[in-house]
């Protein structure tokens, strides 16, 4: 029984304590002791009685009541094995106690046991056991230092500059592609020039997107728009590369130049590989050519399954560009994107719903370092052409156009063989068309009337009236449907919070209707 | 020394020629003290040396300043036990174990016990396991002194001194005081027939009765392999502010808590749980040795006992150990200034170690590191198979060197008895 449980470990441990005050205060003065020790005793025996008849440990609560004091001094003296154990507690408990002054006589004549005391001690606790947030912020300060420390003498000794080219121009998708770069580049922990070249002229839609990075960035214009096929497209991207090498070349700008396509794909690991580059880098780049349609990708998946049953010694067409190395790691030669399986499927314009092909050679999965572009660089490799004397009307594919002896390229990323980041190439239909700097600024170009309302109390408004009117009100255009919800949850919330779980309602009455139905709607979306 | 053109020094070189040549000097003197200086400071950066005459004496080399001589006593006291429980190779009690293998083999030993300056029995009291692997301590005392009377009646080296000068390995939790429980441990006091040898114990907490002035604290055992096999590459970033994993209530024990660890390890709970800087949990994560090597500080907070063996991961895994324990002796303490290495917390400030561990300077905590990556700290708290120079079995050599030569009174006259062969509980004194 618990009762007697409880009594009979408690007696125990009182029953160790008993035996320990021969050897620990041998030499206390012997009448006054014994005195004490009656005492004790008899209050000792007395408490065992009542806590026997209550059936819990009272003292605590007497000595809580007593003795409390405010709850700043959470100091509890520790238990002396001589005396009994009434006066401990947990959580508080005033200094002022008689024990406490036995316990100091005790200990000035205990010579040899020392200042740490053996038995019970109080769990201290302060008042507010919560994280401080400027030792928090003192303690990151603290982390980020050890870790700079730690980079300094075990990793890298010196990081260049990462220069990232990056030609774009203002379409719907233009803003989800910069976004990811920008975070990319963001995260990169070393100095970063970013070089934006933009089809169309240098436009504040970009601006404002890479103005949001923080990054030095470099926004240049060209003219030209940005034609609609894939192949002048990317014709016209080398033109716009091309620009921008030069601004590195007169700039006299200092690091390891890379190619980030707007919509490409890097992974933080690319960026710490490049650091290896001495002169003229290849990596390799996965390569995600991808069809709009999905069943076609399906059913093209498992033509390749039933082609790779049948022919299982030939190599599956894998989807990396990138350096290919023999068996002592020297590059010789390249992987290409085996465009084959594509023939006359492949999207012709911009917006075709078909794979889109790389070039032969992406330029994203080279790096060069910039002193190969400058005028006058020492120690400036003999196997590389002059960048101010090169003719683009000659056609420049790929980077290796810049080189005289193109098996001088160092491969990077264990041969070749990680794949550091991935090429893609995602475009909306030629006539989307979206808001610009994706605000959403009223009036909306088109509104299209809900077909139902669901909601009995919101009055379905016509359209043409509230052109001026702010879109958080009860419009029932497309876009403003979970604002109405959000205002009418708004309306229910007070009584919404005596219903425990949000998604079994109850339909006791109108107010909860209305709910499980935006709820169900919310579901549907 | 390059010569210097004569434009260098400005105008009329002709006249200032005394002083152009103390110009001179002085120049060429600052260049080489710097290509010196930068020279030698280049492999300071990575580590520090704990220089002084704490420090150096990590590397001291035993062999040559003392020999040992290694008793042969029957096997029941070694071998069998070990045969009957192999488990008592790898618990952190271990240590008693392999100092016998490794005295067996080394230079020190002599087979001459005339010429020998210590005398080492080989006994294990620690090996008696119960079947979930904790070390039973009831027939140690009693082992322990028909192993004495063993040796005083077959050799007189143990009357002439009546053990002086004869040293023994006690890794238990109290050392020599033989019991789990400090009470009882207390209340026993170290074995009366112990009283004149030298202890070496993990046990050390100042003004206690179970350490003895002249013993000498060891770490615990650590299985080096194991702890090696676990290393990550050192440039991964330290990310987890304070690391710890164990207990902070003895359930079974300690149902209400207070008695273990004095409620300090319970007190670090209950501050500190919600606390995002601190990574404390009594899990059993597969991965403990790389976190650790993952964090800033490692708490080391007393247990039952004040020792433990996170202060050798700590040390080995170059975490800086916070040593929650009041008056602990920590091991090697002559040789290791453990407070430039380690942060010591009274049991008292335990609800403020967020406070004190932040506002702990940056420098003092890289220079903690720095000491904590010097590889003969790392050695020195290790007992590694086979024995490499400067482990732990060398320290321990180390320290019975620094106490040669022995003091003449030592020798007792003929006849002479100082201990008394019957004191201690009636039970000690049933034979083994």
């Amino acid at each position: 029984m618990k009762l007697s449980a409880l009594h009979q470990s408690y007696l125990n441990r009182r029953s160790n304590s008993f035996r320990s005050p021969t050897s620990l205060d041998s030499s206390v003065d012997g009448s006054g002791k014994s005195l004490i020790a009656v005492f004790w005793l008899i209050l000792h025996c007395l408490c065992c009685l009542i806590s026997l008849v209550l059936g819990f440990r009272f003292s605590r609560l007497v000595f809580f009541f007593l003795f409390s004091t405010s709850s700043t001094n959470l100091y509890s003296a520790p238990f002396r094995p001589d005396l009994p154990v009434k006066h401990l507690d947990v959580h508080t408990i005033g200094r002022n106690l008689d024990p406490g002054a036995n316990g100091t006589v005790a200990m000035a004549t205990a010579t040899k046991s020392s200042r740490v005391v053996v038995g019970r001690h109080g769990i201290r606790i302060r008042p507010w056991p919560h994280p401080n947030p400027v030792e928090v912020m003192k303690a990151h300060g603290i982390i980020e230092r050890v870790q700079k420390e730690q980079k300094t003498i075990f990793g890298m000794k010196s990081s260049k500059m990462v220069i990232a080219v990056t030609p774009t121009y203002v379409r719907t998708f233009q803003a989800l592609h910069l976004t990811g770069v920008v975070h990319s580049l963001m995260l990169v922990p070393y100095d970063v020039v970013w070089i934006v070249v933009e089809a169309g002229g240098a436009t504040n839609e970009t601006g404002l997107i890479i103005a949001k990075s923080g990054l030095r960035t470099i926004h240049v214009g060209i003219d030209q728009r940005m034609p609609n096929t894939w192949e002048d497209r990317s014709k016209l991207e080398v033109f716009m590369r091309l620009q921008a090498l030069r601004v590195v070349r007169e700039e006299k700008l200092d690091g390891i130049v890379m190619f980030a396509d707007d919509s490409n794909m890097h992974s933080m690991e690319f960026f710490d590989e490049i650091q290896n580059v001495k002169w003229f880098g290849t990596v390799s780049v996965g390569i995600l050519a991808h069809s709009g349609n999905a069943e076609e990708m399906v059913m093209s998946m498992d033509k390749r399954k039933e082609m790779e049953k049948e022919e299982e010694e030939e190599s599956s067409s894998l989807p990396v560009q990138g350096p290919a190395c023999n068996s002592t790691d020297q590059l010789i030669g390249w992987h290409i994107f085996n465009t084959l399986p594509y023939a006359g499927k492949s999207a012709v314009y911009i917006d075709d719903v078909a794979a889109v092909l790389p070039q032969k050679l992406e330029w994203s999965g080279f790096v060069l370092n910039s002193r190969l572009l400058w005028e006058e660089a020492e120690n400036k490799p003999e196997w590389v052409k002059d960048f101010g004397s090169l003719n683009e009307n000659e056609g420049v594919e790929s980077p290796l156009s810049l080189l005289k002896d193109p098996s001088m390229v160092e491969p990077l990323g264990s041969c070749g063989r990680q794949v550091l980041l991935w090429w893609l190439r995602v475009e909306a239909r030629a006539d989307s068309k979206f808001p610009p700097g994706w605000i959403i600024d009223p009036p909306l170009e088109i509104t299209v009337a809900a077909k139902r309302t669901p909601w009995p109390d919101v009055p379905p408004e016509p359209p043409t009236k509230k052109k001026d009117q702010m879109p958080l009100s009860q419009g029932n255009t497309v876009v403003v449907i979970p604002k109405q919800q959000q205002h009418a949850t708004k309306i229910r919330k007070p009584k919404r919070r005596s219903k425990k779980n949000k998604h079994e309602p109850r339909p006791t009455d109108t107010t909860t209707q209305v709910y499980s139905s935006s709820s169900k709607h919310q579901e549907r979306n | 020394m390059l010569p210097l053109p004569s434009s260098f020094m400005g105008s009329k070189p002709s006249h200032t020629s005394p002083v152009d040549m103390k110009i001179r000097s002085c120049l060429s003197a600052i260049l080489l003290f710097l290509f010196f200086s930068a020279s030698s400071s280049e492999q300071n950066v990575r580590t520090e040396r704990i220089s002084g005459s704490a420090g150096d004496v990590l590397e001291d080399n035993p062999v040559g300043k003392l020999k040992v001589y290694v008793y042969e006593l029957p096997s029941k006291y070694n071998k069998k036990l070990l045969q009957k429980d192999p488990r008592c190779l790898t618990h952190m009690f271990a240590a008693e174990i392999f100092m016998h293998r490794f005295l067996l083999s080394s230079p020190v030993r002599t087979r001459n016990p005339d010429e020998a300056d210590w005398f080492y029995t080989p006994i294990y009291p620690t090996c008696d396991l119960t079947p979930t692997g904790l070390p039973l301590p009831f027939k140690s005392p009693r082992m322990m002194r028909s192993a004495i009377q063993l040796i005083s009646s077959n050799w007189p080296y143990w009357n002439r001194t009546e053990g002086a000068d004869h040293f023994f390995v006690v890794p238990h939790d109290f050392g020599a005081c033989f019991h789990y429980q400090e009470e009882k441990a207390i209340e026993r006091g170290i074995l009366p027939l112990l009283q004149r040898a030298t202890l070496v114990q993990t046990f050390g907490q100042r003004n206690h009765v179970c350490l003895d002035e002249g013993s000498i604290t060891i770490p615990p055992f650590a299985p080096p392999q194991k702890m090696q096999a676990h290393f990550i590459p050192p440039d991964i970033p330290r990310s987890i502010f304070v690391y710890f994993r164990g207990l902070f209530y003895d359930v079974n024990n300690d149902p209400e808590g207070g008695y273990y660890a004095r409620g300090a390890r319970a007190a670090v709970w209950e501050n500190f749980k919600n606390n995002p800087l601190f990574d404390i949990s009594t899990d059993h994560p597969t991965t403990y040795y790389e976190d650790m090597q993952r964090a800033i500080f490692c708490l080391c907070p007393l247990g039952w006992a004040p020792w433990s063996p996170r202060l050798v991961e700590a040390v080995v895994f170059g975490c800086i150990p916070v040593i929650i324990a009041d008056d602990i002796v920590l091991p090697f303490a002559d040789a290791i200034p453990w407070e430039e290495i380690g942060v010591f917390v009274a049991e008292k400030d335990v609800p403020e170690l967020d406070t004190i561990l932040t506002s702990i300077p940056t420098e003092v905590i890289l220079r903690k590191q720095r000491l904590l990556a010097n590889p003969s700290m790392k050695r020195a708290m290790l007992f590694p198979q086979p024995a490499q120079p400067g482990d732990a079995f060398h320290q321990i050599l180390n320290g019975l060197a620094r106490k040669l030569p022995h003091d003449k009174s030592i020798y007792l006259k003929a006849g002479g008895k100082e201990l008394n062969w019957t004191a201690g509980p009636v039970g000690d004194l049933k034979p083994w």
